[in-house]
């Protein structure tokens, strides 16, 4: 990928005192760490310990009520469009239209994303996360998985170096949540950077792992 | 950004076709609406030029309100606006884009439509012709007005009621000159051109700053 080569900085994020709060409830505080590119991040907590408040918050979706968060030594309030378009966040909710066809979701994201739309790309996007022959189904038809398929077929069409997923493997099936992995040990190798929260192990074959426990 | 802009429209206009029933029910709202009123009040012909106007606006008032709500309510639900936040695309242009496709679908068959249901006040084809004009120019405001209450009510439980609450008074401008178009047209039709003017610059100041306080507004309702 493109930011693999040596004379590029590798992407860096670093989060700084963060505090979060849900209303009255203090979800975590003084919350410190710096990842870089090459490195995956597997957040981990009880339920309601605020995964997913915090991967909100590292897109910029939730103000935290103070820390700050760094995109290669700028923060991302700062940073706004040039940090959305390093980002790719793949939420609770698989965002794509029930009405339109895979291939319809995927041409609106990718020009969304500000990519040049190469429908053959897109078509073997499909193809390679398994729904070949569905492209042309409105996604309302397609079940629970392969929706999650179509959204996570975003993976491989975009080009930005930092993913944030929460609990990309849900409803995948061992074949998915194979293919996932690779994808996600694929973007580490090439200088990447994955956060992500689960509940299962992920095997990374390069780069290297590290783990943050919440409500601790 | 052109490219963006028309990406989104489309793609809000092949989910409403795919959806058609939506798109129908504001347009048979208004029909009804406006019908009910001279079965209520009689076939005087005076009464019903005289109600006309008034009548038409503020079934297209309701008609636009009761579409509103669904403005971003799907987007939001399927987790589609929360992508469109996270995209490096200014999302007021997003915004603009989604508000132009719900005017094309419910504020442009009301312009379409406004002959039918003015021949049912007996008003002049002078009349009607400046009702549509005034439509013409006024349901774009409705919109973009409207988007800024959606987006701000968004999630919200009886967000529907709020909504009405919120943007029916900020519709009174609209609702005045749009009707008093109309009205004075059948004194002297040269007298119109201060109220469309005055309608006009409405669209512009809804243009330039409806998109940037919807896009704020739907930033904090996302959080």
């Amino acid at each position: 990928m493109r930011f693999t080569t040596e004379d590029v900085r590798l992407p860096m994020l670093e989060v700084a005192g963060l505090e979060c709060r849900r209303g009255d409830r203090l979800l975590f505080a003084g919350l410190d760490f710096t990842v870089s590119g090459g490195t995956l991040l597997h957040v981990r907590g009880a339920n309601g310990s605020g995964k997913t408040t915090l991967l909100r918050a590292l897109c910029g979706l939730f103000s935290p009520d103070s820390g700050e968060i760094r995109w290669n030594g700028a923060s991302i309030r700062s940073l706004g469009e040039d940090y959305r378009r390093d980002l790719l966040y793949f939420g609770h909710s698989n965002g794509i239209k029930g009405d339109l066809t895979g291939i319809e979701n995927l041409r609106v994201a990718a020009t969304l994303d500000g990519d040049p739309v190469d429908e053959s790309a897109i078509w073997s996007a499909l193809a390679r996360i398994g729904l070949a022959g569905f492209e042309d189904l409105p996604t309302r038809m397609l079940s629970q998985g392969q929706k999650k398929r179509v959204a996570l077929a975003r993976l491989l069409l975009s080009g930005a170096p930092f993913w944030v997923l929460d609990e990309p493997f849900t409803a995948l099936d061992t074949a998915a949540v194979e293919l996932l992995e690779e994808l996600i040990a694929g973007h580490v190798a090439g200088g990447g950077l994955v956060v992500l929260t689960t509940h299962q192990e992920v095997g990374l074959t390069s780069g290297q792992v590290e783990r943050l426990l919440l409500g601790s | 950004m052109l490219r963006v802009f028309w990406c989104i429209l489309l793609r809000d206009l092949t989910l409403a076709m795919r959806r058609r029933t939506d798109v129908l029910t504001t347009l048979f709202f208004f029909v009804i609406v406006v019908s009910l009123f001279p079965l209520g009040v009689g076939t005087e012909r005076k009464i019903l030029q005289m109600l006309g106007p008034g009548v038409v606006w503020v079934a297209a008032l309701l008609a636009s309100m009761l579409a509103l709500e669904r403005l971003f309510a799907a987007d939001y639900e399927d987790g589609t606006l929360e992508q469109m936040v996270l995209t490096a695309q200014p999302l007021s242009l997003l915004v603009l884009a989604k508000i132009t496709a719900h005017w094309l679908l419910t504020g442009l068959p009301l312009v379409l439509i406004a002959p039918l249901v003015g021949m049912q006040y007996h008003l002049t084809s002078d009349a009607i012709l400046v009702m549509m004009m005034a439509l013409l120019i006024g349901t774009p405001v409705l919109s973009l007005i409207g988007a800024i209450g959606a987006a701000l009510t968004l999630g919200l439980r009886g967000g529907g009621i709020l909504l009405s609450l919120l943007i029916l008074p900020l519709y009174i401008p609209v609702l005045v000159y749009g009707a008093g178009a109309v009205e004075v047209s059948s004194v002297d039709l040269a007298d119109i051109r201060p109220y469309l003017t005055l309608l006009g610059a409405f669209l512009l100041v809804a243009v330039l700053f409806a998109p940037l306080a919807s896009s704020a507004a739907l930033k904090i309702s996302l959080e």
